[in-house]
């Protein structure tokens, strides 16, 4: 039982549905997005299987516009009567609607790079393959007697489609295998975790990474009680991307504009052209980039490319909306979901940032980011899953779990040293995240947890 | 029940058992949302959301398989079904031990409706529209006050679910919520503060909203955000605190009703969500001291207006009150029928029958259902106290309202809150505002901190729409219960941190 057939609406069909919902509109502009799926997954924990499932959906939205009203409708039913009903509502809802006078015109024909981000072998795992990925962490910790394994593997098959009334129309598929797994000794003061992530399925190495997981396990037994305080840290990148993914959210240009950003000036006015963090940092959003692969245009249409929001610490490029872009005579960037740490200098690995540290903290990855102050991008939240202590240039102990207050601004103005990116699997948010590990002093720990 | 879904489900049911199942259930979903968004005097946007389909979950040889499809035929949902017991067969190799479900007596074909008077999905887009917009104007008379976004946000759904043990249901449930934030910008935008979460989502109609009565209230609200603007920073320090309603609900959804769900006790939300302090079952149950004897906390599905209130879970079970806390003491979990099982030795030795609290939830039609919290809700002390009573007993503290950040670790022992407004108590008296406060707190020792609460004039329901849990992730809607009291010599930190 691989991807079903018609699962993913093909390319000639997506054409038909566009024209056939421009034909059968009466607005004065039509907009359609259609994203059909095949999603698989499988969970296991307490060493025992848990549910898993198949999922085959679909949904086309139909965004109306008469003049500057305008109105969305959705459907999953892509049947002719269905189709027509969710034009006729989305008009309907467009006519009673308010003006919007920052309503855009439709975007005209673009043309987009295209992303090899489709890849056979993931579409078309079946049930065995993943029962088989499950089995390759659940017999090694039955087997071991002295831990439990909690896991969770989801793939997914994708294709996307946008097209409108002007002419345009974008098309692009993809797939993706995400695998994470947390192991837990079963005295209950032991907890680890490792992932991985890649549009193809076959370079997921199940066995390796719950292995990894098992031994951060064990080394993570008995931690010991360190006082809170401000410490060196080594981030995985996993922890990286937990803070670092967050910037992302706050690059709003209209927000900096208006006086309610990180990125606004005081005096008015914003941030770019300024130095904001470390200048061997460079934060990028790139469909193309062989470790992001990412849909390579917008809800819109927009075409997205290489943006760099960060470039060597100054802040670069904020993210415009059509509207704010035109009102501000600035390109409109789009909203890419996809982002990527990378370093100029020399890199180092963990174990030469470790070597080169006389007491610092190293984190396997962080737990329940919350905003605390949007001034700044102050977040708290807790490490988790393996947390250790360094002391003269060796892990010494494992360290009981700590909560933070800070940001990843002041994070990344703090950095001492960075490695090469990898691909991350396991950020609240989701989406390609690509993070370096990182070693960064002063990182403000203000609590202990007894959490395991 | 519409005889075209009741055949349908029943198309579904027949092609699992004849693949195999010894279980199935089935249920096909019609899922509504309606939103109505702007900005200041205008409007953003207005979507209607629509989707259909079958979800079918079935047990063969004691493990699960799932699968869902959008494809409502006789044979799309067949095919789902089959597709459900080649996923549980596969899973067999990697099976170690089988599932038992506990029994749950056949409700037979029934139907339950939510209570709601006015369907949102009848008024008209304009008017919610020009609803909204008022009280943005109302918000935007503050001098300060230079941005507001609100909107509305309608839910209806149209449940139907059978299974092999009999049971034929249709449920109808409606909920509302009008998020509102109203932002303050100092004179040399070097200060912004917001003011938010004002209106909590409820299992109501339209009516719900025009009783909150969003355009009298606004301008209340730009002013606390303005206030804001000059409010003093807080003093880190240990502070008795007396938290409303309105702020509690979180807390007691973060450090008591996420702790007591049994799946995260017994590690089966260990990859994600977490797991639970309050565990194993066997140290904790009739002898944990969660607080004082004072605190009883209850989970229930049928408070009027709960967010999760229903009448009969997603697993066919008619949910039951329960109480989670009993005189301060551990008393029970949250349970589906999987989960109930794995309690069966202490509902014996207290002579009660194991079976599920009504628990179950699936977020969607393609979503699987899983435990799920019900309205756990702290109830109303004894004696006849409100919030200004509570206020008037404190000699010196922090008064908070309204929820804010929120942060807890993963067995649900340390965490910090934040809030909306915080005002400095001296004397038993509101002396003035107060910023960038937080507490952090360690559960146990927080709860058993509390030495005053208030009764049930003080009782309001707080809630989430999005609470999340589960690979893949799920949101369930949830409300609170909670009344007023007060917390002796809580840790309060500063937030507003500029380096």
């Amino acid at each position: 039982m691989a991807l079903p057939a018609n699962a993913l609406t093909s390319q000639s069909d997506a054409e038909a549905l566009v024209a056939r919902v421009v034909k059968q509109s009466k607005a004065d502009a039509v907009h359609v997005n259609l994203q059909s799926t095949y999603t698989t997954n499988l969970r296991f924990a307490a060493n025992q299987m848990s549910t898993s499932g198949a999922v085959t959906d679909a949904q086309l939205v139909v965004t109306s516009a008469f003049g500057a009203k305008h109105a969305i409708a959705t459907t999953n039913d892509l049947s002719d009567a269905s189709i027509a009903r969710v034009i006729a509502s989305s008009e309907a809802l467009a006519k009673l609607a308010p003006d919007d006078p920052e309503s855009m015109p439709e975007l005209p024909k673009q043309s987009f790079q295209s992303v090899p981000a489709y890849f056979e072998a993931t579409a078309n795992v079946s049930p065995e393959d993943r029962a088989r990925a499950a089995l390759a962490a659940l017999a090694p910790a039955r087997a071991a007697g002295d831990v439990n394994a909690a896991g969770f593997l989801i793939v997914n098959a994708t294709a996307t489609v946008v097209g409108n009334s002007t002419g345009l129309f974008a098309y692009h598929r993809s797939t993706n295998a995400n695998y994470t797994i947390t192991v837990r000794t079963t005295d209950g003061t032991g907890s680890g975790w490792a992932g991985a992530e890649h549009p193809d399925w076959t370079k997921i190495d199940f066995a390796a990474t719950s292995a990894h997981a098992l031994e951060k396990a064990r080394a993570s037994r008995s931690p010991k009680a360190i006082e809170p305080g401000r410490y060196t840290v080594i981030f995985e990148p996993q922890a990286v991307g937990d803070l670092v993914q967050l910037i992302g959210f706050y690059l709003d240009a209209r927000s900096a504009d208006e006086g309610r950003s990180p990125f606004t000036k005081t005096g008015g006015g914003n941030k770019v052209g300024q130095k904001i963090v470390d200048t061997r940092v460079t934060l990028l959003s790139d469909p193309r980039d062989d470790q992001l692969l990412d849909t390579p245009f917008d809800n819109e249409g927009l075409p997205l490319g290489r943006q760099v929001w960060i470039d060597k610490g100054a802040l670069q490029q904020l993210q415009y909306t059509r509207y704010w872009a035109k009102k501000s005579k600035q390109p409109a960037t789009g909203n890419p979901g996809s982002i990527k740490l990378q370093g100029t200098g020399p890199t180092q690995t963990i174990d030469e940032m470790i070597a080169s540290t006389q007491r610092g903290v190293l984190v396997t990855r962080l737990w329940y980011l919350r905003e605390v102050d949007p001034r700044t991008i102050l977040y708290t939240g807790l490490t988790r899953d393996g947390t250790f202590l360094i002391e003269n240039g060796k892990i010494s102990a494992a360290v009981r779990n700590m909560r933070f207050n800070d940001s990843p601004l002041f994070m990344l103005a703090n950095l001492d040293a960075m490695g090469q990116p990898v691909r991350v699997a396991g950020t609240e948010a989701g989406g390609a995240v690509v993070m370096p590990p990182i070693k960064v002093h002063d990182f403000n720990f203000t609590s202990l947890s007894e959490a395991v | 029940m519409d005889a075209g879904v009741k055949a349908l489900l029943m198309d579904a049911l027949n092609a699992a058992k004849m693949a195999g199942a010894g279980y199935a259930d089935a249920r096909i979903g019609h899922y509504r949302n309606n939103f109505v968004i702007t900005r200041e005097k205008q409007i953003i946007q207005v979507v209607d959301t629509d989707t259909m389909g079958c979800g079918v979950r079935v047990l063969v040889d004691g493990t699960w398989g799932f699968a869902a499809t959008r494809s409502l035929t006789p044979d799309g949902v067949a095919s789902a079904a089959k597709d459900a017991v080649a996923i549980a067969k596969a899973n067999r190799i990697a099976r170690d031990r089988a599932v038992e479900l506990a029994p749950t007596p056949s409700v037979g074909e029934v139907s339950w409706t939510s209570g709601y008077t006015t369907d949102p999905f009848t008024i008209p887009i304009e008017q919610k529209a020009d609803l909204l917009i008022k009280a943005n104007t109302e918000a935007l008379k503050v001098a300060s006050v230079k941005f507001v976004n609100s909107s509305m946000f309608f839910v209806k759904e149209d449940k139907n679910y059978a299974n092999t043990d009999g049971a034929v249901i249709n449920q109808l449930m409606v909920r509302s919520w009008l998020p509102m934030q109203i932002t303050a910008i100092s004179a040399d935008n070097s200060d912004f503060q917001i003011r938010t979460n004002t209106i909590q989502p409820m299992g109501r109609g339209y009516e719900y909203l025009l009783e909150q009565d969003p355009i009298g209230n606004a301008g209340k609200w730009g002013e606390e955000a303005a206030q804001k603007l000059k409010a003093k920073p807080v003093e880190v320090g240990r502070y008795d605190l007396v938290l409303h309603p309105s702020h509690l609900w979180l807390t007691l959804h973060e450090s008591v009703a996420h702790p007591t769900e049994l799946d995260r006790a017994n590690g089966y939300e260990a990859n994600y969500a977490g797991t639970s302090f309050v565990s194993p079952p066997e140290k904790m149950l009739g002898k944990f001291k969660y607080g004082p004897e004072f605190m009883n906390v209850q989970g229930d599905r049928s408070q009027s207006g709960g967010c999760a209130t229903t009448g009969y879970d997603d697993e066919g079970v008619q949910p039951e009150t329960f109480l989670v806390i009993k005189n301060g003491v551990v008393n029970d979990y949250q349970t589906t029928r999987e989960q109930a099982m794995w309690l069966k030795w202490w509902y014996d030795s207290q002579g009660r029958p194991t079976r599920s609290h009504g628990n179950s939830y699936a977020d969607n039609w393609n979503d699987v259902q899983f435990q799920r919290m019900p309205n756990v809700s702290l109830l109303p002390g004894e004696k006849d106290l409100v919030w200004e009573d509570l206020i008037a007993a404190t000699d010196s503290g922090i008064a908070i309202i309204g929820d804010g950040s929120f942060s807890i670790d993963q067995q649900r022992y340390n965490a910090q809150f934040g809030g909306q407004l915080f005002y400095e108590i001296k004397g038993g008296k509101i002396v003035g505002m107060l910023k960038d406060v937080a507490y952090q707190m360690r559960t146990p020792d927080f709860w058993n901190s509390m030495d005053m609460i208030g009764g049930k004039r003080g009782y309001m329901l707080g809630g989430s729409f999005f609470d999340g849990k589960g690979q893949p992730g799920q949101v369930n809607a949830v409300s609170h219960g909670v009344v007023p009291a007060r917390f002796r010599q809580i840790n309060v930190i500063n937030t507003g941190r500029k380096a």
